[in-house]
């Protein structure tokens, strides 16, 4: 279990904890309203999990070393932005890739880009995205979002 | 069948997968179990933090009254409501997708558009527990120049996708109650 899950479950029990104590109705509303959010959520969640699951098969991290290591000059810079956008990987497990990619000569430029993509634009999750916010929106956010994460990957790399 | 079609077909693609999975547990198809691997880490990282975002959601939701939340996220509400936004952004944990939920709940309390988007920025990559395993990883000197370039930007793209969305009917949706193409829009509840 991660240390993420850990303080979600803390702050979870922690403010069920407090607002059962103040209003025991308003709680059970609450929990309500949640489990309601979260069926709704669990199907396309599902779906997305099962092809990150055949990607990251498809997509050894030894193959992503390898394009983005030493010597990938701006070829790997770019490989970096399309791989972040499209690649879905939590946190936890990319900045261990990152911190690897970096020992093995890799620029921070192309790993700053790659972090921020990563993070910041999500093609996969396009679908689930658009539900929230509306095709023009959803697609605006990840368009600027893309440009934004290369700019500062960008500094990054004449920064550090 | 239509009608039953209609019905299971959001399951289709569950279902094909467990159907591949046993075949590939039952024939000794490697690749196949691989990715069974890969899926039940995934759900299990999932499980281990949604449901209990869904309860902070929920509460939240309940409890934080409407007006409270448009005085100081709404259309008014400055340099004060960006500065709030980033913080309640950074005191959440897990993946993207897990701000829509919020941002949604935010929209129907009252945030404005520019707020929004300034939050989706924020929770991608200025959580607390992100940033704790980011300077673990990558150090402080990375971290800290990431997040102080990104926030001009975050700030920016709010800017612009309130801009850009002003006259478009954008509306923050639940999935639940989307409506599909073409019917009316119904009103912010």
């Amino acid at each position: 279990m991660s240390s993420n899950a850990l303080i979600f479950i803390s702050v979870a029990v922690a403010v069920s904890a407090v607002s059962f104590f103040l209003d025991k109705e308003k709680t059970m509303a609450g929990f309500k309203r949640g489990w309601q959010m979260f069926k709704r959520i669990l199907l396309p969640l599902l779906n997305i999990l099962i092809i990150v699951s055949i990607a990251l098969f498809a997509i050894p991290p030894s193959a992503i070393e390898e394009y983005l290591g030493a010597g990938s000059g701006v070829g790997g810079f770019f490989i970096a932005a399309i791989v972040g956008s499209i690649a879905f990987i939590p946190p936890f497990i990319s900045y261990p890739i990152a911190a690897g990619l970096l020992q093995q000569g890799a620029s921070y430029a192309v790993v700053a880009t790659l972090m921020t993509t990563l993070i910041m634009v999500g093609i996969v999750t396009l679908p689930l995205e658009i539900q929230y916010l509306g095709r023009r929106a959803a697609i605006a956010r990840n368009v600027l979002n893309f440009f934004a994460a290369i700019i500062i990957g960008l500094a990054i790399g004449v920064i550090l | 069948m239509k009608k039953f079609a209609k019905r299971y077909q959001p399951y289709v693609w569950l279902a094909a997968f467990a159907v591949a999975t046993l075949l590939s547990f039952a024939i000794g198809f490697d690749p196949g179990k691989t990715v069974f691997t890969n899926f039940r880490v995934s759900v299990f990282e999932l499980l281990s933090f949604v449901p209990f975002l869904f309860i902070i959601v929920g509460l939240f939701d309940v409890w934080v009254p409407k007006e409270q939340i448009q005085k100081h996220l709404g259309k008014e509400s400055g340099i004060k409501g960006m500065f709030l936004v980033v913080l309640l952004a950074m005191l959440q944990a897990g993946p993207l997708y897990g701000a829509f939920p919020v941002a949604y709940v935010l929209y129907k309390k009252g945030t404005s558009v520019r707020n929004i988007f300034i939050y989706l920025g924020a929770f991608s990559s200025m959580k607390l527990p992100m940033l704790g395993i980011e300077i673990g990883y990558l150090g402080l000197e990375f971290t800290l120049a990431r997040t102080l370039i990104s926030l001009p930007l975050f700030i920016g793209i709010g800017l612009l996708m309130e801009k850009y969305l002003e006259s478009k009917n954008f509306e923050v949706l639940n999935p639940g109650e989307a409506v599909p193409a073409g019917a009316k829009v119904p009103n912010r509840a």
